[in-house]
């Protein structure tokens, strides 16, 4: 059977009723719902606790129209500085052949186990008013702590990795013969990237942008220790739940709940085209 | 000539002379890890030779010496296109545009490219599938889009990697006469240890065994006329080789081949002897008579051969019926002596 | 060509990994009895104190300790509403002290402490990076807009001083970034980030010779006052609730103060 109709044969039994699922035991279930419910319990809690009666009033406030807005635009801004260099590092991890790739790969991976906070520090060292470059920088006139782009920074710094992570995965899988036939048709190799290797690796890069975005727009640690925070500048949405559990709690909580909105809403709308892709 | 590749790469093995004329197509035959594959990637750009030189129309496409690189074309603009045993269909464009790719890469619009590849389509006979996604098509129909996509990219060369080797027996004849038609101003390269691909595709063929080309010729001579093992096997002839004395054949292991005629060769010359299985008679005991060949052998393996039993042994093949291996009790290690006449061997000078 | 089956895995792994986990979930429970070398058991005196308070309680409490051999003094220090949040929600405090008065008043509302007593003020200070690289000498050079001044944020209690002696001195500030923890500016003015942040004496003093301070008059418009209480907690032992008030006592005796003083803290 060849690749093409053994895909084919593969997607027909995805969709078959009467197709017996192998390799779960069944003791497996239990441990699953116990997991499932530990991620999904505390959400509804919080639910339970929000302030339904006032949610609007809660959710609309200035500031927190503010930090919805400022989160919103940096996490859309980051996830694109995470793809102007990361599809790029992906391809040189995935693809090249030098001295030290396997190094570079694990200094790539660093921000995932990094606390965000340092993170944030290790971003003040560079671009802080001291910093190695922000030294300089100063001196030019380009003050880059407590604005907006320290945000941008700081979701890009921790973010870059899981996009990094999930489309090298998925090049090293889709193998390059497929570049290599594209190449032989003619096809310079930015077309070939365009038209060829990105197209096929579609999913995995789709999923790696969406961990991108979520990740951004929930980061905390490095933003405060980087960016400070002021509404409208650097007070993302989770900087604004932090601040307002000293006074508000109830505008907290219900501010928390908007971020699981958002978050699931971005999840949902490209997981399922995501999955689209893979199945084809 | 059009293309020409003189070139080693030591790490696989390999130290070839290959070249083709326009429109001709050339069968690279040998068994697996020759060094085929090696060869074709040399042509498309995929392995960088040690020393040597590949061109294509005059124009070089790579060349070394002594692993340092002089001359590099990247593969995408040397016009040489590449097809393998699996299709390697684009999944998420149709079948139109899969063929309109190569075109377009090449800087045609997309209406030029899409009128292009219609043509094709028409002369591969799957206009109403123009439309349809790679993996809604059979084995068969996906090799023939891969064919006619490699082929609308206009290269100057065409590289088939075992072209038929993952399809159904049963389509692979017509896929051939079709690649028959297809290929005829075509200049090809085509890897294969198909006998049938190298019969009716190419117009010459060269046998490549141990990174080395063995034997080269036009297709009927090499295939009537082996002169090495592996030529011999895809032929489907026994093969023993020897000097010529004035009794005949004189083989390393001491016996003597009869054939019919007489080669007009000096003495000593290097000799091939060649003869069909099924000229090869299977005996129990020494046979009597002459003028034939005997030779004492073991039985290696009997296998089905069309309605005949093919007879394995550590001298020669002979092709019987299964009736002969029941009266006979032939069986593995058995004993055997094996008989050609020798108006059946063919005998020539290597 | 078939791939070889892995080799079956044992259940050991697993089962040891089950293990820990329920070991260490076991031990994060901790219970209120201290198992000393001389085999007899202390008691644990949990004490909540608001984070700018480490310093001072860290020495009360060792001279608690010392004074009372077999009690082991438990300090959790976190910002002053945490503290409340964790009490409202059962967290096992027996003394309680916050950075001002408005959140221990929410432990009152709720009946959850004794009496609170006001142990302590605080007042505002201009801290600046070593040398003063921005020349501040008065709260009015904080409106220059080419400065980078950092404050508290107005919801947390320091935030709270700083609008009130902002107003005194009827000024705007425009700070680059409102910080939720007096320690965040602090932080942000001693790696030289800001040129100038307004926080309590006492951080100035604890800071040591990694900033400078500068008084400015309108500091008296807020004054910080510190109040300690004894939890009231249900199933607390007559001598635990003893013992706490013991600490609080501690805390108002002329020994407490001394430490408080030494730190820059105002007497009540």
């Amino acid at each position: 059977m060849t690749p093409t109709s053994e895909r084919a044969s593969a997607a027909r039994a995805a969709r078959d009723p009467a197709e017996v699922p192998a390799g779960l035991p069944r003791w497996a279930y239990a441990p699953a719902v116990v997991g499932g419910l530990f991620v999904v319990v505390p959400l509804i809690a919080m639910g339970t606790r929000v302030d339904w009666s006032n949610y609007g009033a809660l959710v609309t406030s200035e500031s927190a129209r503010a930090a919805l807005a400022l989160s919103l635009q940096t996490a859309a801004a980051s996830t694109l500085l995470c793809l102007v260099l990361g599809i790029p590092m992906a391809l040189v991890l995935a693809r090249g052949r030098f001295p030290g790739q396997g190094l570079l790969r694990s200094l790539v991976l660093v921000p995932l186990v990094l606390p965000p906070v340092v993170g944030g520090v290790a971003l003040l060292s560079t671009f802080g008013r001291r910093g190695l470059l922000g030294e300089s920088m100063e001196v030019l006139g380009l003050q880059i702590a407590f604005s907006t782009t320290a945000v941008v920074l700081a979701q890009s710094f921790v973010a870059l990795p899981f996009l990094v992570v999930s489309l090298e995965g998925a090049l090293r899988t889709a193998g390059e013969r497929y570049d290599v036939v594209a190449a032989s048709l003619g096809a310079s190799p930015t077309t070939v990237l365009r038209r060829v290797t990105l197209p096929l690796v579609w999913p995995g890069l789709l999923s790696g942008t969406v961990l991108a975005f979520a990740r951004a727009l929930g980061e905390f640690g490095a933003t405060i220790t980087f960016a400070g925070s002021l509404q409208g500048v650097t007070r993302t949405l989770p900087l604004e739940v932090y601040l307002q559990r000293e006074t508000d709690p109830d505008a907290a909580v219900a501010l928390s709940l908007l971020l699981v909105a958002v978050a699931v809403v971005v999840i949902a709308a490209t997981h399922r085209r995501g999955a689209g892709g893979a199945v084809r | 000539m059009t293309f020409e590749l003189a070139a080693t790469v030591p790490s696989r093995g390999l130290d070839v002379r290959l070249d083709v004329a326009e429109g001709r197509t050339l069968a690279l035959l040998g068994p697996n890890g020759a060094g085929k594959s090696t060869a074709l990637g040399l042509a498309a750009g995929t392995l960088r030779p040690h020393d040597g030189e590949i061109t294509l129309d005059g124009r070089t496409l790579a060349a070394a010496r002594d692993g340092r690189r002089t001359t590099w074309v990247a593969p995408h603009r040397r016009r040489v296109a590449l097809l393998a045993q699996d299709p390697m269909l684009f999944g998420h464009l149709t079948v139109r545009e899969n063929i309109a790719f190569g075109p377009r890469a090449q800087g045609a619009t997309r209406r030029e490219a899409a009128a292009r590849a219609d043509r094709w389509l028409a002369a591969i006979d799957l206009t109403d599938l123009a439309d349809r996604r790679p993996a809604t098509l059979s084995g068969g129909q996906a090799q023939r889009v891969a064919i006619a996509r490699a082929l609308a990219a206009a290269p100057r060369l065409l590289l088939l990697d075992e072209p038929m080797a993952a399809l159904d027996v049963d389509i692979t004849p017509a896929l051939r006469q079709r690649l028959q038609h297809l290929l005829a101003e075509q200049t090809t390269v085509l890897a294969t240890h198909d006998v049938l691909d190298a019969l009716l595709l190419a117009d010459e063929v060269a046998v490549v065994d141990g990174g080395r080309v063995v034997e080269r010729g036009p297709t009927a001579e090499v295939l009537s006329r082996p002169r090495s093992a592996f030529a011999a096997s895809i032929a489907g002839l026994n093969l023993l080789s020897g000097t010529w004395t004035s009794d005949g054949v004189a083989t390393a292991g001491g016996e003597v081949v009869h054939g019919h005629g007489a080669p007009d060769v000096v003495l000593g010359t290097a000799m091939t002897a060649v003869c069909r299985p099924a000229a090869v008679a299977v005996h129990l005991t020494a046979p009597h008579g002459s003028p034939r060949n005997t030779f004492r052998a073991t039985v290696r393996s009997l296998t089905p051969h069309g309605d005949l039993v093919r007879v394995r042994t550590d001298r020669l093949a002979a092709d019987v019926t299964p009736g002969s291996v029941a009266e006979l009790g032939l069986a593995p290690g058995r004993e055997v002596w094996l008989a050609v006449k020798a108006a059946e061997v063919d005998v020539y000078p290597v | 060509m078939t791939a070889a089956l892995p080799r079956r895995t044992t259940r050991a792994p697993a089962a040891l990994l089950v293990a820990a986990s329920a070991v260490v979930a076991l031990t994060a429970c901790s219970t209120g009895t201290v198992a000393t070398s001389d085999g007899e058991e202390d008691t644990t005196l949990t004490v909540f104190a608001a984070a700018s308070l480490t310093e001072a309680f860290d020495e009360i409490a060792a001279d608690f300790e010392a004074d009372h051999p077999d009690v082991d003094v438990a300090l959790s220090l976190a910002g002053s509403s945490s503290l409340v949040a964790q009490i409202q929600q059962g967290a096992p405090a027996d003394v309680v002290a916050t950075a001002d008065r408005a959140t221990m008043d929410a432990l009152v509302a709720d009946d959850l402490v004794g009496t609170p007593q006001t142990f302590a003020t605080n007042t505002l200070e201009i801290a600046v990076p070593p040398g003063n690289p921005a020349d501040v000498s008065a709260l009015t050079d904080l409106t220059d807009p080419d400065l980078n001044v950092v404050v508290c944020a107005p919801e947390v209690p320091c935030g709270a001083a700083t609008t009130a002696v902002v107003d005194r001195a009827g000024l705007t500030l425009q700070p680059v970034s409102e910080e939720q923890s007096v320690t965040d500016v602090l932080g942000k003015v001693t790696a030289g980030e800001a040129d100038a942040g307004l926080v309590y004496v006492t951080d100035v003093a604890r800071a040591g010779d990694r900033v400078e301070g500068v008084a400015f008059d309108e500091s008296d418009a807020a004054v910080n006052t510190y109040p300690v209480a004894t939890v009231d907690r249900a199933g607390q032992s007559p001598d635990q609730a003893d013992l706490a008030q013991q600490f609080v006592d501690a805390v108002l005796s002329d020994d407490g103060q001394a430490v408080l003083a030494d730190l820059g803290f105002a007497a009540p």
